[in-house]
């Protein structure tokens, strides 16, 4: 686990050429300019970076976690916010491919692992965060159809993407009573809000989706009636390692280039890397990372294995590695002096779009309370 | 028929790497990691390009060097080709270009082929005359320093860019082309191609399946010696003309002394 497979090492070879040669040159300006690059992800998606974790029948690359959690912190080094991304829609061909019948993988894999059609993963709601299981956007069953009206909010892709994962309640009040759609931007009753102003992940759309009545057979949904909510957790499961992963590559960029820059700047009669003061603080950036980075792969692993505990390892290794790339992002900004906050340079992005990775996916504060409550369970 | 093409890949040190010559003045290939050669890349994504546009076809992909070289094949397999052939002996130690494409000519006769692909010249020794070597060695036709490469009912066609004109070239199969960093950029590796890459059959030969003789190779057998090897003179800082009410004019002198122009 601590060391890479030869094959891990050849896909990360793979995603770092691709990285360096398509992505990160272009990182600053698509941040800058709020711009998604559907030609780059289309590009990436020849590599098998739309369907990652998809089975090879349905187009897909048939990777494990712990190879998924090496690539994308690979593509993070270039730009956290194409990554996370990336994560996402991975995150959505996972569930499809996991739970869709054969004739809902062949329907919508193919095409998302083409990127040809984009995924997002709809959740969130404006009055439903942290307490997902609260969510109130409403399914009805009409015959042989469903009717879903609801707003879901900050949804990543949106407007862009084609496929939409919706999480809607089919019965009860609570986590039983909710189940998964999947919807198109094109079925009647779909629409947008406008792109949000937010401080970072600027290289993505995030916007609401507003659900006005929009009927959809019931080969729509995924999964059995009731599932729904399970489906969205185990998703997430996954989606945290992504976005775990991404924050180290963030975070691992930020580090490579303080130590170019301390090497370049000079101050008081001689390179800034000769202090020694500097160059602890260094040393403390990269171990931490490294322990973020042994986490991460665990929890992969974890998860690769359907250990029992996987559910929480994935809950430390997102809190951890986001909090810590974080850190190590910020701690780079400071190193660069003044440099540092100016955009030209790179590093105040990656601190911009590394604070969000503690916020999304499930907070912090939740992936807290998802380890205690295994923690109290295990007390009892 | 299959078209049947044999690429020819080079193992070599990494560009960006610290690179240094052994005790007997060979490449000290330990002390850096090793690639499949980039100009090679530019010959295995031609390979692919037309074994699409064939109706049946089969690459292999064929390297001499040490264990090592391995993985420039297996870069080669992940981008898509079909198998591989790698030559290894500890006899070709300090094998030069001319004991190198005996050793290619013999493989690539041991493999069958109708079509032999080449980069333009390795990144590291940047011979560039192999392919016309080996093409001379096999009897067969050359064609070199393709930007623009195809096949079709036996003959390969393609285009070469020179400084005053481009020419068309073609010749029947069984040839050998290389072909230039202009004719077009190489794919990137799949996922699923990386992870097929090592169910791919890879031979493994030595001099003795080749006929060929310890003698005939290696540093003995080299027709050149490197007599000696220094190391690149530091960087040292460059003239610099100040205008001075003359600065055009000393400029276009140095450039002029430079035969700049």
């Amino acid at each position: 686990m601590s060391t890479l497979t030869k094959d891990q090492l050849a896909l990360a070879e793979a995603t770092l050429d691709f990285t360096q040669d398509r992505i990160a040159p272009h990182a600053v300006a698509w941040d800058q300019d709020k711009h998604f690059p559907l030609d780059v992800l289309r590009e990436a998606a020849g590599l098998g970076l739309g369907g990652v974790y998809v089975r090879e029948d349905a187009g897909g690359s048939g990777l494990t976690r712990t190879d998924g959690v090496v690539i994308f912190e690979v593509l993070a080094t270039g730009d956290p916010s194409i990554a996370g991304y990336l994560s996402i829609h991975n995150m959505v061909g996972w569930m499809i491919d996991r739970y869709g019948d054969d004739a809902q993988r062949a329907r919508w894999l193919p095409g998302l692992c083409a990127m040809d059609t984009l995924g997002s993963y709809c959740l969130t709601e404006p009055g439903a965060g942290s307490d997902a299981a609260a969510l109130a956007t409403r399914a009805e069953r009409v015959g042989d159809t469903y009717v879903l009206n609801g707003v879901k909010q900050f949804i990543s892709g949106a407007g862009a993407s084609q496929l939409y994962v919706v999480m809607a309640r089919t019965g009860a009040e609570g986590p039983d009573g909710i189940s998964a759609f999947v919807v198109d931007r094109d079925d009647p009753g779909v629409s947008f809000g406008p792109n949000e102003k937010k401080m970072g992940w600027n290289a993505q759309p995030t916007r609401q989706v507003v659900l006005d009545g929009v009927r959809l057979p019931a080969d729509r949904r995924l999964g059995a009636e009731g599932d729904g909510f399970r489906i969205a957790m185990n998703g997430l499961n996954g989606g945290r390692l992504g976005i775990a992963a991404c924050s180290l590559g963030g975070a691992r960029a930020a580090l490579h280039r303080s130590v170019e820059y301390l090497a370049d700047r000079e101050a008081f009669g001689a390179p800034l890397l000769k202090s020694q003061a500097l160059q602890f603080r260094l040393a403390d950036m990269a171990t931490e990372l490294a322990a973020a980075r042994a986490l991460v792969r665990q929890a992969a692993e974890a998860l690769d294995l359907g250990d029992p505990q996987a559910r929480e390892l994935c809950a430390m290794a997102k809190r951890f590695a986001t909090d810590t790339g974080y850190r190590v992002a910020d701690e780079a900004l400071q190193l660069h002096g003044g440099y540092g906050y100016l955009a030209e340079y790179g590093i105040e992005k990656i601190v911009r779009d590394l604070r969000v990775h503690r916020i999304l996916e499930g907070t912090n504060e939740i992936m807290r309370l998802i380890v205690a409550r295994d923690l109290i369970g295990a007390a009892r | 028929m299959s078209l049947r093409i044999v690429v020819c890949v080079k193992y070599v040190p990494d560009a960006t790497g610290d690179r240094h010559f052994a005790e007997d003045l060979t490449t000290d290939r330990d002390a850096v990691d090793g690639l499949l050669s980039e100009l090679d890349e530019y010959a295995v994504e031609q390979a692919l390009q037309i074994a699409d546009a064939a109706d049946d076809a089969e690459i292999t992909v064929l390297t001499v060097g040490p264990e090592d070289a391995k993985d420039a094949l297996r870069k080669a397999l992940s981008m898509g080709a079909d198998k591989g052939v790698h030559v290894e002996d500890d006899d070709l130690h300090g094998t030069d270009v001319v004991g190198t494409s005996l050793v290619l000519a013999k493989a690539v006769e041991h493999v069958g082929y109708d079509l032999v692909l080449c980069g333009m010249a390795s990144t590291d020794g940047t011979m560039g005359v192999l392919p016309a070597i080996l093409a001379e060695r096999l009897g067969v036709p050359q064609v070199t320093l393709l930007s623009e490469v195809a096949v079709a009912d036996g003959t390969v066609t393609g285009r070469r860019d020179g400084d005053a004109a481009s020419e068309q070239l073609q010749a029947q199969l069984p040839a050998v082309v290389s072909v230039t960093d202009q004719s077009g950029e190489a794919r990137y590796p799949s996922f699923k191609g990386i992870m097929a890459a090592k169910k791919k059959p890879v031979e493994s030969l030595d001099l003795s399946d080749l006929g060929i003789d310890a003698d005939e190779v290696g540093l003995g057998g080299a027709w050149t010696k490197v007599e000696d090897a220094a190391k690149r003179p530091e960087r040292t800082a460059g003239t610099i003309v100040k205008d001075e009410g003359e600065g055009g004019k000393q400029l276009a002198e140095f450039l002029v002394s430079q035969k700049f122009i």
